[in-house]
């Protein structure tokens, strides 16, 4: 992966959302990461562990996971996403800059720049012998998976739709709701495999999927190439500018403020330099955050 | 890999070490060094005797030859000017061995004179010469009915240093590891079926056997011995979650003055099964967290917790430390701001003679009775100013010693009080910053 320091830092983050076993001052790591990067990254690409660990657990049938089938499947995230593309329709050459792309096309504003990755089909070996895939099966699941923010293709709520109409008041996100939209700024599809051009795009460039700020044909984009990628016959990913982590990230600014109210741990960040006042400004950059994507 | 200085000090801190060199080097673990310091002769002596001869050299001790007398006056003012220079040229030396020295360990008791006195003399010395250098200390708290009378001064005393210059204390206490070695006598003697002590578990001596007549003391100092070689095993061997010991003072000490952490050792003997289905993983799980198998007289079930660690050796995988912790949490009750605190590392290596150990440390109310009860001990002698002139009489000792380390023991319980006043209060969000849109 390439990493272009002069005007381009692509953050990786892995999320430890509710892996809270492993380290107890992980919240405050966390925050104080996460704004950090906040400031000096032109985008992050956000990655939660539990969801990779269902992933794991659902998807691939995997009794006992390990630290090396979790970075499988973030590996394969990461190539689905990096592996070579055709730099325009019907091109032979392929894209030359992806990272700038991306960019492009996903971060229109600097103050949104979180994004995800979500991947169709992820399936054991050993189911993939008994499958086959349609483009118009696999982005339908997709597309459900966007609007719905489902972590992976099982579970997916299909009750969610997009808003009839796209007034402020009824597209604005409510951290209680239950039957939430999760509502774009951007969004970028990778498709690989057998067929690629006969893929149905419709779906993706419904306007109530985005917010007003960009014509759909420009929050929209699509990157293709006839190649399969890491033996799925055909496969999908989606990079995607949109609410899906504030839920998440609401949490964790939500139990990194508990701890920090009681002054728990801070004598321990303190001792190395970092004052109260850094917590604050961490704090305050999240909280911002997470306003900000929530009235999309 | 990070090293450790091991300072042992005293008649029992001596003891202990011993027993861990001995544990250590069968594990192949020669990377720590090691000072040994003693006011008498006698246990060094044996030391160097021993098999464990070949391992220590003179330029590692220290000793004089008439003891502190149980006094913590003496060994902490009188030998700890004598001996200053001499010990910081050891552990100068030592230090200079490692070529990342991560923490001291010092290992000592708490009732006696050179152990409490001398020990924890160390402390302040080790925090102004290796000031970034964490200080992890196990001490051996006397049990109600200890032999020394004034245990509960040099206790106290000590204490005060422990509560100032310590990273981090392990108190154990010799009842708890008498009761934990019958335990292991009448599984034994029962004849239970399927039931066979390994000939390397946790309470056999070098010797490879179990002996049923071996003196308590052996048996219990290497119950601590195996406390220690699992607490460094993490810094020296491979494993997919490592945790150096920093990272145990980083998660597990919310707040300066509350660095006290009560231990358990599962489990305490090996079956005669090798394949250990995960049924009696998950027992290893639960002994853990009762209160039989802790190494003070606690109960961190019907305490609150502030954090918790838990350090896993052997096969076993994170799913299966996931499973365990998600079955055990809901009879735990940890602090409104850290409901999950747990920290875990995982180290393939199982000690030597099992599959697979665990090491329980928890920062937890429980320990709060330990210490009303030396305070307890400590009036009763003080109001009667029983034996206060052995103390008085030694240079730079007034009466405000002792009063000052009562008071700092008061504070530290008086915090711990805090704490579990919040226990049955409702788990509530505190208001967040709020943002202008």
């Amino acid at each position: 992966m390439e990493i272009w320091p002069a005007f381009m830092l692509l953050s990786k983050t892995r999320f430890r959302k509710q892996l809270g076993i492993w380290i107890i001052v992980q919240n405050y790591n966390s925050i104080l990461t996460l704004s950090h990067l906040y400031r000096s990254s032109d985008a992050l690409l956000v990655h939660e562990n539990d969801a990779v660990h269902k992933i794991c657990a659902k998807l691939m049938n995997i009794k006992q996971i390990s630290f090396s089938d979790i970075n499988q499947v973030l590996a394969h995230q990461l190539g689905s996403v990096f592996q070579p593309t055709y730099s325009a329709e019907g091109s032979f050459h392929y894209r030359r800059n992806p990272l700038g792309d991306l960019m492009e096309n996903l971060v229109p504003h600097p103050e949104f720049k979180m994004l995800g990755v979500r991947n169709i089909p992820q399936m054991s070996e050993n189911s993939l012998a008994y499958s086959t895939f349609t483009w118009a099966g696999l982005l339908k699941h997709l597309r459900q998976m966007l609007i719905s923010n489902a972590k992976m293709e099982e579970g997916i709520d299909w009750q969610v739709r997009p808003p009839v109409s796209r007034l402020p008041t009824l597209g604005k996100m409510s951290l209680n709701k239950e039957l939430h939209f999760n509502t774009s700024i951007a969004n970028l599809l990778i498709l690989r495999g057998k067929d690629v051009h006969s893929a149905d795009l419709g779906g993706f460039k419904d306007p109530a999927l985005y917010t007003s700020w960009l014509e759909p044909v420009n929050a929209f984009n699509v990157w293709k190439t006839q190649r399969s990628f890491n033996k799925y016959e055909k496969s999908a990913a989606l990079v995607t500018n949109s609410q899906f982590l504030v839920k998440p990230l609401d949490k964790i600014v939500g139990k990194a403020w508990n701890m920090f109210a009681s002054k728990a741990y801070v004598h321990q960040y303190t001792k190395f330099g970092i004052e109260e006042e850094d917590f604050l400004d961490s704090f305050t950059l999240l909280e911002q955050v997470v306003a900000s994507y929530c009235n999309l | 890999m990070t090293q450790s200085v091991i300072v042992q000090v005293g008649q029992c801190g001596n003891q202990i070490g011993c027993c861990f060199w001995d544990l250590a080097l069968r594990e192949h673990a020669a990377v720590n060094q090691a000072v040994l310091i003693d006011m008498e002769e006698g246990v060094v002596n044996e030391i160097l005797q021993g098999p464990l001869r070949d391992v220590f050299d003179s330029k590692q001790l220290i000793t004089d030859i008439s003891g502190s007398g149980n006094n913590w006056a003496v060994g902490h003012k009188v030998f700890g000017s004598r001996y200053q220079e001499q010990i910081l040229e050891k552990l100068r030396k030592s230090a200079e061995h490692c070529d990342s020295l991560q923490c001291f360990f010092i290992i000592h008791s708490m009732g006696g004179g050179t152990g409490s006195g001398l020990g924890t003399y160390l402390l302040k010395v080790l925090e102004d010469e290796f000031p970034e250098v964490y200080r992890f200390v196990t001490s051996i708290y006397p049990s109600g009915e200890d032999d020394v009378i004034t245990s509960p001064y040099n206790s106290i005393l000590a204490m005060k240093e422990l509560n100032e210059h310590a990273d981090c204390v392990l108190p154990i206490d010799n009842q708890s590891l008498f009761d934990i070695i019958s335990k292991i006598d009448l599984m034994v003697n029962s004849g239970k079926l399927g039931t066979t002590i390994k000939p390397k578990s946790l309470v056999t001596s070098s010797a490879g056997t179990f002996k049923k007549r071996q003196k308590p003391f052996d048996a219990m100092n290497n119950i601590v011995a195996n406390l220690l070689l699992n607490l460094t095993s993490s810094a020296r061997f491979e494993g997919s979650l490592n945790m150096d010991l920093n990272e145990i003072s980083m998660n597990l000490v919310p707040f300066p003055q509350l660095h006290y952490l009560v231990s358990s050792l599962t489990p305490l003997y090996t079956l005669a099964d090798v394949n250990i289905p995960p049924r009696r993983l998950d027992q290893m799980f639960s002994d853990a967290f009762s209160k039989d198998h802790q190494l003070i007289r606690a109960d961190p079930k019907h305490s609150l917790y502030l954090a918790c660690a838990l350090m896993v050796r052997g096969n076993v995988q994170i799913s299966d430390l996931r499973r365990n912790i998600e079955r055990l949490k809901p009879s735990l009750q940890f602090v409104s701001w850290n409901q999950e605190g747990w920290k875990t590392s995982l180290c393939s290596v199982p000690p030597v003679g099992h599959s697979h150990s665990l090491l329980a440390l928890a920062n937890n109310t429980c320990v709060k009775p330990t210490f009303m009860e030396l305070r307890e001990r400590f009036m009763r002698l003080y109001k009667k100013k029983a034996h206060l002139h052995h103390y008085l009489q030694i240079e730079g000792m007034e009466e405000s010693c002792f009063t000052e380390a009562e008071s700092s023991l008061s504070a530290l319980i008086q915090e711990y009080n805090q704490l579990d006043a919040t226990k049955s209060m409702p788990v509530e969000d505190l208001p967040r910053l709020s943002i202008a849109v």
